[in-house]
């Protein structure tokens, strides 16, 4: 005798049902698969609900008033948007915006640049290129902080390697090379410790793209005697461009909440040349404890980066249905 | 069954001792929070003695200087229990205090008969009082500190730089009793070769996270005559903080900063400061008294080596104060032990073993004591040095008070930016602001 899968199932239900207590088993059989699949997912949405989307929409109301987190018993009164107005019309913020601009710029040029020259060559599969691939990603294995304080030593004047090496090539005297006392340095070291620590990143990233353009194109380029440059510039970089672009903002959005390492390496220091909005935004909410217009500039943020990375995906998909 | 029974028993009662363990344990321990530093490991050690005679054990949360704010600030707004005794920042008074993190300790001291006027004055007033000046004690006054220098007294005895110094300078190359003064050695030291060794002037403060230039710069401004406001109408800052004087006083902070100090020393603090004396690359470091006696027992610097002398003069003289006062917090479930720990560490005899464990007491009884100023070679500076302090705002927007200072001096002396006028200038303007926001002016 041969059922068939329907009634195999039905079978199996009746038997469950049979086994549970009634009340039970009526409810089971009442629920909609799409009410069991609302029940599986409801302890993922609730946690969401609980630490991203209601912190959210508190840091939203708080934004509106004159609320001090230092001062939990006085008087909590709406300000209208004036928290907005001042964030807005603050120098120090807009100056903090443009050191933020600035480092994101220059970090994921450089990081583009040498990641993917990189990936291109370790593409080639050299001999003992397994070797330093590993050797290339060591810097994006270490911890911010270890990567921080080793580079404050590597940059010190008087007994940095960097200085000392800078000082070799240059014929500068090492007491002159201060990455992080200069004004117009400071920004720079950083940018070079960024840039450093997660080009391996971005490496990795042009290396799947260049991995996935298949061999058969290249040969079909070589049979119509396409030069390498052209071969270079009319397949490599069109195929691998949504992966770039991918890393492109990966790394924007992670270098415009940058903190840890600008923390470590100069506190946002000399003055205020490398304090980018991250430590801005710090200083307002847990040093002078203006909750409410840190919560307006921490909405203010959060707007700009998640417009521009709403139009960059589109952007992004663009490219790819090309 | 019945050994079963007896066996089942036998396992609950265990596991139910076991449970009520840590709470009767937990019952008696007290939790204080510090710093994490020098004198920390000193009060460890003196609290051996608390815990012998009282039977209460004493945990201990030490934070490092550069977050110790962030996290006990935040410890207490958020109302935790984590601490039962805190030994606070000075500045941190007024906010404690207006916000009810500490407990009022008045009726406390009255009870116990523990008397204000047996603590070194400027101590109470820095730590205890709020508002300053008025007999309300939120704290007893602890660990005494201020801002005063080291020098490295081996290079100042060599004979053929005394012969140097004096024929450049025509006055004995000794530990500088002005900020004149003071700069000429920087100078005569910065950059020269001392046992094969580039060595310079001297480690000032110049830290931008946290604190670290405003306890450096206000020791200079307060000589040179920077007032926080009129004495005469509190929160009038215009013509005080930004007065001629004060303006000379940022002017020759930024032109120490720029002639005697080492290579890459935009962001000093206390432990960069005392690193770049123990490393033997200063002739003088300016620094918080209680890096003294670790300095003085170090090998390479410390002994006949080393030398102390107060902040120098200039036109007034004054010492930045640095130090704290020990509090219950409001939010402790075990506020009556807290209070037993108060009222031991008050003792003479127990304020007597601080001073010899490393900490600065500051009761009287101690420091007066006839042979106190020669107990050890930097108690002399320390007393000198107490006898002048001033103390930064200690209002509860002391923070953002902080910040602007920081951002405006370290703006001008370090980045270069603008000029020192400026920078008061905008000084002034922030600190309106956040008096303004305050409801004071």
């Amino acid at each position: 005798m041969t059922l068939s899968h329907s009634s195999i199932v039905d079978k199996a239900a009746e038997t469950a049902a049979k086994a549970t207590p009634a009340p039970i088993a009526v409810r089971v059989r009442g629920l909609s698969d799409r009410a069991i699949a609302w029940l599986f997912i409801a302890p993922a949405i609730s946690l969401l609900l609980a630490i991203n989307i209601f912190p959210l929409l508190w840091a939203v109301y708080l934004s509106f008033t004159n609320y001090r987190a230092n001062r939990p018993n006085a008087v909590v009164e709406g300000v209208g948007f004036r928290n907005y107005q001042r964030v807005l019309t603050d120098p120090d913020i807009w100056q903090a915006m443009q050191t933020t601009a600035h480092f994101v710029f220059w970090t994921i040029l450089l990081q583009m640049l040498i990641g993917f020259a990189l990936a291109y060559l370790i593409d080639r599969k050299f001999r003992g290129h397994a070797f330093w691939t590993t050797i290339v990603l060591i810097p994006m294995m270490l911890s911010p902080a270890v990567v921080g304080n080793f580079w404050r030593f590597l940059y010190e004047p008087q007994i940095g390697l960097f200085a000392y090496a800078v000082s070799f090539l240059s014929g500068i005297p090492t007491s002159q090379i201060q990455m992080l006392g200069n004004v117009s340095l400071a920004p720079w070291a950083i940018i070079i410790v960024d840039t450093w620590m997660w080009t391996p990143y971005v490496m990795l990233i042009c290396l799947a793209g260049l991995r996935s353009i298949p061999d058969y194109i290249y040969e079909a380029a070589e049979v119509d005697r396409a030069s390498a440059w052209r071969q270079f510039w009319s397949i490599t970089v069109p195929m691998a461009l949504p992966f770039i672009m991918l890393a492109v903002l990966f790394r924007g959005i992670e270098n415009f909440k940058m903190f840890d390492m600008v923390t470590l390496l100069t506190g946002g220091g000399p003055g205020s040349v490398t304090e980018v909005a991250s430590i801005t935004l710090k200083r307002e909410a847990f040093e002078t404890w203006a909750t409410g217009r840190s919560s307006a500039f921490a909405i203010v943020l959060f707007v700009a980066v998640f417009g521009l990375a709403n139009i960059y995906v589109k952007a992004l998909n663009k490219v790819k249905q090309r | 069954m019945r050994r079963f029974t007896k066996a089942l028993l036998g396992a609950t009662t265990v596991l139910t001792i076991s449970t009520a363990l840590p709470s009767v344990s937990q019952a008696e321990q007290l939790t204080l929070c510090w710093a994490a530093w020098d004198p920390a490991n000193a009060l460890v050690e003196l609290s051996k003695d608390f815990t012998a005679k009282t039977k209460i054990d004493m945990k201990f949360e030490f934070v490092p200087w550069t977050s110790y704010a962030d996290r006990f600030l935040n410890e207490l707004n958020s109302h935790g229990k984590l601490c039962d005794l805190i030994i606070g920042d000075s500045q941190w008074i007024g906010g404690s205090a207006e916000n009810g993190h500490y407990v009022k300790l008045n009726e406390f001291f009255d009870k116990e008969g523990i008397k204000m006027d047996d603590f070194v004055p400027a101590t109470v007033v820095g730590y205890s009082e709020w508002p300053k000046n008025t007999p309300n004690y939120w704290a007893l006054p602890a660990m005494g500190d201020v801002v005063g220098w080291t020098y490295r007294k081996d290079w100042f005895e060599k004979p053929e730089l005394q012969k140097e110094f004096q024929e450049k300078y025509g006055w004995k190359l000794d530990a500088p009793k002005t900020y004149d003064q003071l700069k000429q050695i920087g100078e005569f030291f910065q950059n020269r070769k001392i046992d094969g060794q580039t060595v310079y002037g001297a480690s000032i403060y110049t830290e931008r996270g946290s604190e670290g230039i405003t306890m450096g710069v206000t020791n200079v401004l307060y000589d040179w005559g920077f007032q926080y406001d009129n004495p005469k109408k509190p929160y009038e800052m215009e013509g005080f903080v930004n007065s001629e004087d004060a303006v000379k006083g940022l002017e020759f902070y930024k032109s120490l900063y720029d002639c005697c100090t080492p290579p890459g020393s935009s962001n000093v603090y206390m432990t960069e400061s005392a690193d770049a004396f123990k490393s033997g690359q200063v002739a003088m470091q300016m620094n918080f008294a209680f890096t003294w006696p670790g300095l003085y027992k170090d090998e390479k610097v410390g002994g006949d080596r080393i030398g102390f002398f107060p902040n120098p003069a200039e036109k007034a003289h004054f010492a930045q104060l640095g130090g704290q006062g020990i509090s219950v917090v409001a939010y402790s479930d075990k506020q009556e032990q807290a209070l037993q720990y108060i009222k031991w560490f008050a003792q003479p005899d127990v304020q007597a073993k601080w001073w010899e464990l490393g900490g600065y007491s500051c009761l009287k009884a101690v420091v007066n004591a006839p042979g106190f100023a020669a107990s050890q070679p930097y108690a002399q500076a320390f007393l000198d040095s107490m006898a002048i302090v001033k103390d930064f705002w200690a209002e509860p927007s002391y923070a953002p008070l902080l910040q602007a200072m920081q951002k405006r001096v370290h703006n001008y002396v370090i980045a270069g930016n603008g000029t020192a006028k400026e920078a008061l200038d905008g000084l002034v303007k922030d600190w309106t602001e956040t008096f303004q926001d305050d409801g004071k002016i």
